[in-house]
């Protein structure tokens, strides 16, 4: 017998994302999936928002990385509230484990919730966690091609910050180059050149994240 | 490997649908999935062998297909099938490069099903 299906593979997960999406609507806080390679900065660079906008905002962090419990203790030091995820090797964060650690988080007053995910470029792009937006960090120490490599995490990505810039006098790094090639695929990227570390060009996404704050609000 | 969770998800919606249709032999199994997914065929093949040895569904023929890449131009509209190197899609009609919208090819599906 042939049984025509048609049906998305990941259609579970889809369920659950749309799920704590409506719970982060009703909530009106901004989520944003933070997505990296290992090393590309994401904590520093999480670590430099949350200190720099605690004034501003109330954040939290669910905390994906799955090396040691270390990201969330930077991440904690900063005051924000921050819960980590056991993936117990997994790649990825998927639905069902951002409902667990969203459950155990006090989100009443949040304005944004990031979800540091699992350090990879591949695996997270295919599973939504009930975000808002995809946000994708690149450091220029790791190449101008990557876009062009994994392709769709940047098609997925709302805003693409290229860190650690302070470093580009001793890299071969376009800036050029990784942008077009995100925009290529993607019209309706943001790319924002940053240094974490000496805080250049990073008030472009400090500025974003007010404008996203404020549409959530008014949603 | 995240073709691990995939093929779990993929199982769970064969077992589905192969319950609602009262079959319970598996022949064959075909998954589409979009050109710039983050699918690696090979990994996914090797996944789904796992994932069904010693079960009912083991020696299943699981087919897995691209979907081309097709895209629209930021500047005329049109539709096109970007070709060879991804990255600079320029338009065929109108030789716009940058900030086309996907159509399709982020997919990932279960397209049919043959069994007994
Ligand atoms: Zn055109």
């Amino acid at each position: 017998m042939q049984i025509k299906v048609v049906r998305k593979i990941l259609e579970a997960n889809d369920r659950i994302s749309d799920q704590l999406r409506k719970m982060f609507q009703e909530k009106q806080i901004l989520v944003l999936n933070l997505m990296s390679s290992p090393g590309a900065g994401k904590t520093t660079l999480l670590e430099a928002t949350l200190t720099d906008l605690k004034e501003e905002f109330n954040m939290a962090v669910i905390e994906g990385d799955l090396q040691t419990s270390n990201d969330a203790e930077r991440v904690a030091a900063t005051g924000a509230q921050a819960i980590q995820i056991n993936t117990e090797g997994g790649c990825h964060l998927d639905g069902s484990m951002v409902l667990d650690a969203a459950s155990e988080l006090n989100l009443d007053n949040v304005d944004i919730l990031f979800v540091e995910n699992v350090g990879n470029l591949v695996c997270p792009a295919e599973f939504s966690v009930g975000e808002d937006y995809k946000v994708t960090i690149l450091s220029v120490v790791e190449g101008d091609d990557k876009p062009e490599k994994y392709p769709l995490i940047f098609a997925e990505s709302r805003v693409m910050l290229l860190n650690k810039t302070d470093l580009l006098p001793y890299v071969d790094f376009s800036l050029e180059k990784a942008s077009n090639f995100a925009r290529s695929l993607n019209k309706d990227i943001n790319i924002y050149p940053v240094s974490a570390k000496t805080r250049e060009g990073i008030d472009a996404w400090y500025e974003w994240l007010r404008t996203e704050v404020k549409n959530k609000k008014q949603a | 490997m995240h073709e691990m969770s995939i093929a779990h998800s993929l199982v769970e919606i064969i077992k589905q649908e192969m319950a609602k249709h009262g079959v319970t032999r598996l022949i064959r199994v075909k998954v589409k999935y979009g050109r710039i997914s983050a699918i690696v065929p090979e990994a996914l093949q090797t996944a789904f062998e796992a994932m069904t040895m010693d079960t009912d569904l083991q020696g299943a023929i699981l087919e897995i297909e691209e979907v081309p890449l097709q895209a629209r131009c930021r500047e005329c509209r049109k539709e096109f099938a970007p070709e060879g190197d991804l990255l600079i899609m320029t338009c065929p009609h109108c030789r716009a490069e940058f900030g086309h919208e996907i159509i399709s090819g982020k997919d990932l599906y279960i397209d049919e099903l043959e069994a007994e």
